[in-house]
């Protein structure tokens, strides 16, 4: 009780860290793994190609291996003025890019066949029917498994405090090594998590419920 | 829905337009490459010293090593996952309330905690109590990136054996009460099979996400590969510079292998296992979902009350037969 309540300031920090962490990395996983995940459906096959690449790669990489390139690499490539917080955002939205994308392809492939058949024969091309048609549908099936690809983001967020971004896993390193003890930090630093990992699930519940159609 | 129903076959214009867009989409990703290439190069990444240094032997051996100890801990961390999941599965689907509810406890809480935190938490409490366990030198990071491993995984796991265990059909259940088998029995010889038959790929491809975090030992200064690689990296000195963007190719290399080779055999296995024309149709082979399941209380077939749903068949299991 007492760590929690003596080191409030650097749990409400870390906490916001990582919230604000998951958020935008999430976003930009978002954005990439819907574009990608159009690729890989698109008629054109360097794309497709691009999609699946991109995919294979991100998805057999350790997260850490990641970090590592956003901070070794990326630097080399795009100048030194990144800040950590800016490298961990990429490392953690490219890698959840490749989840996302496979979450949105299968959700694709459940929409009834008819349906994109229908938009074709309308006279629909490839862009209207994936962006009216096929991926308004998608979106249902896509939430559940979106829902738990950023419950792991969260998780995985943890990693950025390793390397000097501020957020939970920094406030647990930070008080290990200040000599409290071990477990009440862990408790609390869980309880943070759970917190976080809670409210994700109950919206996208939420949204799940919003979304739900009588079939 | 095979991806071909989102366009025609192409005609003569959309022909000519698709080719536009894969020259000018290939143009794009080739122009990247070349600019990340080039950026790299003008710093000197691709000088030919730097690269030499995989010519080295104390290089090679130390590369060698990294790998040898990041397979260690993998094997280890990976039986003794399994081991582990299977005791908290058949713990989690036990009829005594008190039993069950403990796993169910331990399963959600290991579940919900990053991996990082708790093995950071287990090394930091090994370090603490080194004498009494009698960790010497290094073996407290090994035995926490071990454990934590073991834990978060087998967690993970049990999950998937369980809604395997809940996708048997529960005829067979009942059938096997009726001969007269006792609940052991109908567990470790109808339940268990069919479930590790059905999951699989899951479980495989668990394990490349095992075989993936191996490389959080990395925060906790063990030396599996990525630490002894960049360790190395930071000894190194060629045309004044630490060579970390050859380094973190060659060991980036290492590690797609190694999941690649892990992931093609759950797809294999998925594949072959959906030719087979008995038995319980596999898994995808995709990583188990994450959503914590608290409130869901699966009674599972072994409970007494299993018309209709059983309840909990999350996972990739869920939709399956």
């Amino acid at each position: 009780m007492n760590v929690l309540l003596d080191h409030l300031p650097e749990f409400r920090d870390g906490f916001i860290g990582t919230v604000l962490l998951t958020a935008a990395s999430a976003l930009l996983a978002m954005v990439l793994g819907v574009v990608m995940a159009g690729f890989r459906v698109s008629p054109v096959p360097p794309l497709r190609f691009f999609g699946a690449a991109w995919v294979t790669l991100f998805r057999n990489t350790p997260l850490t291996l990641l970090f590592l390139v956003a901070w070794f690499v990326v630097p080399a490539v795009f100048g030194t003025g990144m800040n950590p917080w800016t490298k961990a955002l990429l490392a953690l939205g490219f890698y959840t890019s490749a989840f996302v994308c496979e979450a949105v392809r299968s959700g694709v492939s459940t929409v009834p066949l008819g349906q994109a058949e229908a938009a074709r024969s309308l006279g629909m091309t490839f862009s209207q029917t994936l962006r009216l048609i096929v991926l308004p549908q998608a979106t249902r099936t896509v939430v559940p498994p979106l829902s738990s690809i950023f419950i792991a983001l969260t998780k995985n967020s943890a990693i950025a405090g390793a390397f000097s971004v501020t957020e939970l896993f920094g406030v647990q390193k930070l008080l290990s090594d200040k000599g409290f003890a071990i477990a009440p930090i862990f408790l609390w630093v869980a309880l943070a998590y759970l917190v976080i990992t809670f409210s994700i699930s109950g919206l996208f519940r939420l949204l799940e419920r919003r979304l739900e159609v009588a079939r | 829905m095979s991806s071909s129903v989102l366009y025609d076959a192409p005609g003569p214009k959309a022909r000519v337009r698709n080719r536009f867009f894969s020259v000018a989409g290939s143009l794009l990703v080739v122009s990247l490459v070349v600019f990340v290439v080039y950026r790299l190069a003008d710093q000197g990444h691709f000088a030919p010293e730097m690269w030499d240094i995989f010519n080295n032997a104390g290089v090679r051996a130390n590369i060698r090593d990294g790998i040898l100890s990041t397979l260690q801990v993998f094997a280890v961390a990976a039986v003794l996952s399994l081991v582990l999941g299977v005791l908290l599965a058949v713990a989690r689907l036990s009829e005594h309330r008190a039993v069950s509810a403990l796993a169910t406890g331990f399963i959600e809480l290991f579940r919900a905690v990053p991996l990082l935190i708790t093995i950071y938490a287990m090394w930091v409490l090994f370090l603490t109590y080194k004498e009494n366990l009698g960790f010497i030198g290094e073996s407290s990071a090994y035995w926490a990136l071990v454990i934590g491993l073991t834990i978060y995984n087998a967690c993970v796991q049990a999950e998937v054996l369980r809604a395997g265990v809940n996708a048997v059909p529960k005829g067979q259940v009942e059938a096997a009460y009726a001969l007269g088998l006792r609940k052991s029995q109908v567990m470790t010889m109808l339940l268990l099979p069919q479930a590790v038959r059905s999951m699989l790929p899951t479980i495989i491809s668990q394990l490349v996400v095992t075989l993936k975090d191996t490389s959080l030992g990395y925060i906790i200064t063990y030396a599996e590969l990525l630490y002894a690689a960049r360790t190395m990296a930071n000894n190194i000195i060629v045309n004044d510079d630490n060579p970390y963007v050859p380094v973190v190719i060659v060991v980036g290399a290492v590690y797609v292998a190694m999941c690649l080779a892990l992931s093609s055999l759950a797809t294999w296995i998925e594949k072959r296992g959906r030719r087979a024309k008995t038995g319980i149709t596999p898994a995808a082979a995709a990583e188990p979902l994450e959503a914590p399941g608290v409130l869901d209380a699966g009674g599972g077939p072994l409970g007494p009350h299993v018309e209709g749903e059983a309840g909990g068949a999350e996972g990739p299991g869920g939709k399956k037969n």
